[in-house]
């Protein structure tokens, strides 16, 4: 009684763990649900949009101009910050705010990109603190906007979106083992159904004797 | 398994990890790290340490030096642009321990604390360098005024 379940709670624990290597890959390398807050990225990302950002395009280093791209924030590492890429290394791109009376320029340095939020009059970016190393980029936002499919208030919708990833991940983990037996239980059957006919081809044989 | 395999190596690297430096200044040997969880690390505690970063110039390179000085302390620099500069808030100034040889903060500024990557801690190899990384910072290299906790 005690070692069975003893050998079920192992049996979980060996299942959460397996749950939350595929979590963490899935997390660090492909991509993850993001809540974004404050008003730079207006008209494109509102106050509380939730917005899907891969994590390939950042170790593949194919981040381009015009993409909308999630990184630490150069003066707080707790803290991310949600921007366009404006310019990439050597391109030249304009220092100044749009009110300013004389425009500046200078070149995006090595290894750095300019960001620059889409509400230009209200984004601290790139304009305040300079041009951002490539290597505070954490990844790129592909999809926006999930549809509201139920009429929730906003922390059970923001809940509801980050379940959404966990379960599809629940479900590609799950759906791989119960295949595999699936087709274990077919392969089986057709192997006895082929000794079943020899059997009966020899019984044929003794009883014509 | 396969996605175990790859969490179970993922986790060894960004938890402890030995790591190859070649064309540092510094150390030329396989060196062993920890990852810093800059939470759990105390600013005391913080400084001195030989540290690898994420290249500022560079992204697919790592280099490591030592920290000199933290957020809020000014110090003298050697080579820079400014001769004295207060270490902005959420940035480090690092420095290699051989000076004038070395693609330090003395050539790209402060560096921010999103690029930290680890901690050295060891020396693995040569087995005739065979040591554990001290603290310690050189006398002349102290910052000017530390701000105080």
């Amino acid at each position: 009684m005690f070692r069975n379940a003893l050998g079920k709670t192992f049996r979980f624990l060996g299942y959460t763990v397996q749950y939350g290597c595929i979590a963490h890959c899935a997390f660090e390398y492909l991509g993850g649900v993001v809540v974004c807050s404050g008003p730079s990225m207006e008209p494109t990302i509102q106050n509380s949009d939730i917005v899907f950002s891969e994590n390939l395009s950042r170790h593949f280093y194919c981040i381009r101009k015009g993409d909308i791209v999630i990184a630490k924030s150069p003066n707080d590492p707790k803290s991310n910050i949600c921007k366009r890429v404006i310019g990439l290394e050597g391109d030249k791109v304009c220092t100044s705010n749009p009110s300013d009376f004389l425009k500046s320029h200078s070149y995006v340095p090595k290894g750095h990109v300019w960001l620059e939020g889409d509400n230009l009059r209200n984004s601290t970016d790139s304009r305040c603190y300079g041009p951002v190393p490539y290597g505070l980029i954490r990844g790129r936002i592909c999809f926006k906007n999930f549809p509201r499919l139920i009429n929730f208030d906003e922390p059970l919708h923001t809940l509801l979106h980050f379940s959404c990833w966990h379960i599809c991940l629940l479900f590609v983990w799950m759906i791989l083992p119960i295949k595999k037996k699936f087709e274990k239980v077919e392969g089986s059957g057709s192997e006895e159904g082929g000794r079943g006919a020899i059997n009966n081809a020899f019984d044929i044989q003794l009883k014509g004797h | 398994m396969l996605i175990i395999v790859v969490f179970v190596c993922r986790s060894f690297f960004s938890i402890c990890s030995s790591m190859m430096v070649c064309n540092e200044n510094d150390y030329s040997s396989f060196t062993s790290g920890w990852n810093i969880m800059i939470d759990a690390i105390s600013r005391r505690t913080w400084n001195l340490l030989i540290t690898l970063i994420v290249s500022p110039r560079n992204p697919e390179q790592k280099i490591i030096k030592r920290v000199i000085a933290l957020e809020g302390d000014i110090i003298k620099t050697i080579g820079y642009k400014k001769k004295y500069v207060k270490v902005p808030h959420g940035h480090i100034w690092v420095e290699g321990d051989h000076h004038g040889h070395s693609f330090d903060s003395n050539a790209f500024g402060p560096v921010s604390l999103g690029l930290l990557h680890a901690r050295a801690t060891h020396i693995l190899w040569p087995p005739k360098r065979w040591q554990k990384l001290q603290p310690i910072l050189p006398p002349e290299r102290k910052p000017l005024q530390r701000e105080q906790e």
